[in-house]
């Protein structure tokens, strides 16, 4: 399996602080691959690093065997790779249709794409996304009357929408209902096996990740602490101690 | 409201087409209120739909006039001669002179006002928030002080502009059409804009435009190109503006920061700013201020002008359409419309 | 151009712009601080600036002309009577604009930078005005080099206000409490500062501190009632070269603008200074914006 996203050696640091420290995983075609780690263990640092928000101080970044560790947000995103936040960001003032139309692929569009009118396909998909989320019925609403949770299933709508090769989740469980948790484990799921999605996932919550992914890689205080599929990693000592704050 | 939409169309068209007939001692106001329907279109394409609140559009509307005039007089005549003190009074023009002048020299102003936004807007869109504001403010009052040292376009002492030739009878009508035209033009040109991706585009800029970049659109392009559609319209009605007024000041009739160009925002945010309607509507509530103002408070009439921004601003940021939306959202464009009514169907289908 | 030559070939003369920049520049350093007090404290950008600075040489200027005193007791004069126009203006508007978004704070703000323009028109006239204190000049150099003893008075009336403003933050209770809530506002409301009152104190303050700069200015300089936005992007301009809330790099800014403003008025002519000033501002902006794009950064 050939790997879609390389990163190598990645290092950041913030004034001083070390965010990233030589840091170094492999996402490879179609999988789904975890990043856990306690809190400023530098996970949001390093999805920042591989999405472009700054610049990184040392290592590469390689997509589809390109670097891209000099690129800037929106040129990585029109290669195929995107992320959600983890506040959720969504265009408030707009209806979830129109966040979902405009939210349609850019990469082969010329100048006179700027200008076009919307395509019945692309209103036909963003109508079925909604749907796939469970957001149909709301979907003339604005966006931002929508709860956290919802607008949580929009964004990833969106994202869906964009038919990224490569998506970056940030914590895609945060804040939302215990008991919609499940239905967003088995879409993201279904992201990937029918959609082709590959998926690099930050997350706390240990059940879902360990649900989800088929390899996780672990941080701490910047540097990588261990790595391997779940049930191996759950069971490492190092990432115990880690959570539970010994060293 | 859909249903009315032809309706409306044709009342407006009506109503633009006769009255400067039906009154004829105020066809000059009904000129101005056309132009200032534009200035806010123009406007409010970034303050509004975009999120980019410039302060400094004025430049291509100066920069067109300057363009309109200097093209005008050089179709027929030397510039530098034209433009030397009192040099205007030694050049008349003939009706085809001034037509054919007037018409190339239009177009090259709005051209050249979108060439200059392109080159702009590169560097100036790369701002946002408050140094987009002041770095605009600082665009247009540099145009006029530049305008203002430069011999060629006769300087401090402004130009006078060609005089309208007597065989073609009114000036102020003619130049009603003018605007009327341009502003009509304008408006479909917009309302087609918004209604497809470029629209939804500069929405998505103005409600989070990291979020847009880290979807992939290509932000820079939207907003060099809203930037210089405006430009290109404000720099089309410049040179006619010029002609009308019939004396062009650097810093009072081109660069008019303090006038036109404080007033075409707050015609924008007057009438509610991200609808299509909206700078309408505020542009002709704000003529109306204005005029009431110049007759019944003179010499306080600015100082009245400039509590009228405060006001508006704090008490009524939402503006007149943002009001009636709030209002009666029924009775506006489908967005809204259609939402009670939807959530009303799912939860019917809910309880059956 | 040919005055780009002339500056080397006499340079006494190049001294002499370089002095007279120096000085000017000094003064603008207040408004500017002003500025960066009242962005920082209030995330307001204060348009209003340059008209609180004309506002105070109109003072000083009927202060001077009806009763004939020296136009220095203006400066004082001035202080006091712009606190008092801040504290009203805040009471009245810029309390409602406090945590409004910052494109309200700068069209409320311009709003009311028109309305006093335009009382100024009505009540003093649209002449430009000065006030000479009526000091001879000085000569250095076999009087090569020409000082008004004015501009020297007011250089280093603007290092007296700000050691007593500095003061008066590290030292009094109450610019403690400006400084809490420039670090964070909530914070500083849920410690129990009045942070209404802070705003109210730090708006006025920026006020008087602009009057200040506005007597030295009538008599350095002249003014009239449509001269202010040049101060308010001249305030801007060094506030986004130096940074808010560090008087010395302001001081320093100040110095550096008003030095490169006279050579630029010596060598393009003095028509295109303001002009300079402005497109100044433009390019830095675009200058620090491109220099954040490269670190894939905004400048917000």
């Amino acid at each position: 399996m050939s790997q879609l996203l390389e990163v190598s050696n990645v290092s950041k640091t913030f004034g001083g602080v070390v965010a990233n420290d030589d840091i170094s995983i492999q996402v490879p075609e179609g999988a789904i691959i975890g990043l856990i780690g306690p809190n400023g263990s530098g996970k949001t640092t390093l999805f920042n690093s591989i999405v472009g928000y700054h610049p990184i101080d040392g290592g590469s970044i390689r997509f589809q065997d390109k670097e891209i560790s000099s690129l800037r947000v929106p040129d990585i995103a029109r290669l195929g790779m995107l992320r959600t936040f983890q506040q959720t960001r969504i265009y408030g003032e707009m209806t979830c249709v129109e966040n979902m139309l405009i939210s349609t692929p850019t990469r082969d569009e010329g100048f006179l794409g700027l200008f076009r009118d919307h395509r019945a396909e692309d209103m036909e998909k963003a109508e079925q996304l909604l749907d796939f989320v469970g957001l149909y019925s709301k979907r003339l609403l604005f966006a931002g009357d929508l709860s956290f949770g919802q607008q949580k299933l929009l964004e990833f709508a969106m994202a869906l929408m964009n038919e990224p090769k490569l998506l970056l989740l940030d914590e895609p469980t945060a804040g939302i209902n215990p008991t919609l948790i499940n239905g967003i484990i088995d879409r993201l799921k279904r992201a990937n096996a029918d959609l082709g999605i590959t998926l690099l996932v930050i997350e706390h919550n240990m059940r879902v990740i360990m649900n989800l992914a088929e390899h996780i890689y672990c941080l701490a205080h910047g540097q990588l602490l261990a790595d391997g599929p779940p049930d191996v990693l759950r069971d490492d000592q190092r990432v115990i101690d880690a959570y539970l704050g010994a060293h | 409201m859909t249903a009315n939409k032809p309706l409306l169309y044709g009342l407006v068209a009506i109503v633009g087409l006769v009255a400067p007939f039906v009154f004829p001692a105020y066809v000059a106001q009904f000129a101005f209120a056309w132009l200032f329907i534009l200035f806010a279109l123009t406007w409010d394409a970034q303050g509004g739909q975009m999120g980019y609140n410039s302060f400094g559009n004025i430049l291509y509307f100066g920069v067109g006039m300057y363009v309109c005039i200097v093209v005008m007089v050089g179709y027929s005549y030397n510039v530098a001669e034209y433009t030397a003190p009192g040099g205007e009074k030694a050049f008349t023009f003939s009706t085809h002179q001034y037509i054919i002048g007037l018409a190339l020299g239009t177009i090259a102003g709005g051209i050249a006002s979108a060439i200059l936004a392109i080159i702009l807007g590169s560097g100036i869109l790369g701002l946002r928030g408050h140094y987009f504001a002041i770095g605009t403010l600082g665009l247009g009052i540099a145009a006029g002080e530049l305008a203002a040292g430069w011999d060629f376009i006769g300087a401090g002492s402004g130009v006078a502009a060609p005089v309208f030739p007597d065989a073609m009878g009114s000036r102020s009508l003619f130049f009603y059409f003018v605007f009327f035209a341009i502003t009509v033009i304008a408006f479909f040109a917009y309302k087609w804009l918004y209604r497809g991706r470029f629209g939804l585009a500069i929405n998505a800029i103005r409600d989070d435009e990291d979020k847009a970049e880290a979807m992939g659109l290509p932000t820079t392009h939207y907003k060099t190109m809203s930037w210089m559609v405006s430009a290109f319209f404000l720099g089309l009605v410049g040179g006619p503006v010029g002609l009308l007024i019939g004396f062009i000041d650097p810093r009072d009739t081109a660069f008019a920061g303090v006038t036109f160009g404080v007033w075409m925002v707050l015609m924008a945010i007057l009438g509610g700013k991200g609808t299509i309607w909206g700078p309408v509507v505020g542009a002709i509530v704000f003529l109306i201020f204005k005029e009431v103002f110049w007759i019944y408070l003179l010499q306080w009439q600015q100082v009245a002008l400039g509590a009228l921004i405060v006001v508006i601003v704090v008490f009524f940021p939402q503006g007149i359409m943002g009001f009636l939306r709030e209002q009666w959202p029924e009775r506006f464009g489908h967005r809204v419309e259609e939402t009670p009514l939807n959530d009303m169907n799912v939860r019917g289908e809910g309880e059956a | 151009m040919d005055n780009l030559l002339l500056l080397f070939q006499a340079p006494p003369l190049a001294l002499q712009v370089l002095i007279d920049g120096l000085l000017v520049g000094a003064i603008l350093a207040m408004p500017a601080y002003g500025m960066a007090l009242v962005w920082g404290v209030m995330n307001i950008i204060n348009v209003t600036q340059g008209e609180f600075v004309l506002l105070g040489g109109f003072i000083t200027y009927i202060l001077f002309t009806t009763t004939g005193i020296s136009p220095i007791w203006g400066i004082p004069v001035s202080f006091v009577a712009l606190y008092v126009i801040g504290w009203v203006i805040y009471k009245i508007v810029i309390f409602r604009i406090v945590d409004r978004d910052l494109f309200i704070s700068i069209l409320a703000t311009f709003g009311i930078s028109i309305m006093l323009q335009q009382l100024m028109n009505v009540f003093f006239g649209a002449d430009i005005q000065t006030a000479d204190p009526g000091l001879e000049s000085w000569g250095f150099m076999d009087d090569m080099i020409i000082v008004a003893p004015i501009r020297l008075i007011a250089f280093a009336m603007v290092f007296v206000l700000g050691g007593i403003l500095v003061m008066f933050m590290r030292q009094s209770r109450m610019g403690r409490a400006i400084r809490a809530t420039s670090q964070n506002a909530r914070a500083a409301r849920i410690m129990g500062v009045d942070t209404d009152k802070v705003y109210a104190t730090t708006y006025a303050l920026n006020a008087a501190i602009c009057g200040a700069a506005g007597a030295l200015v009538v008599m350095t300089s002249v003014i009239g009632p449509f001269l202010g936005i040049i101060y308010t992007v001249r305030s801007f301009l060094i506030v986004v070269v130096a940074g808010l809330g560090n008087l010395g790099a302001v001081v320093v800014s100040a110095l550096g603008l008003g030095a490169l403003e006279n050579y630029a008025g010596f060598i393009l002519g003095a028509e295109f200074q303001v002009a300079f000033v402005y497109i100044l501002m433009v390019v830095i902006l675009i200058y620090r914006s491109l220099m954040l794009r490269r670190q894939r950064r905004y400048l917000t």
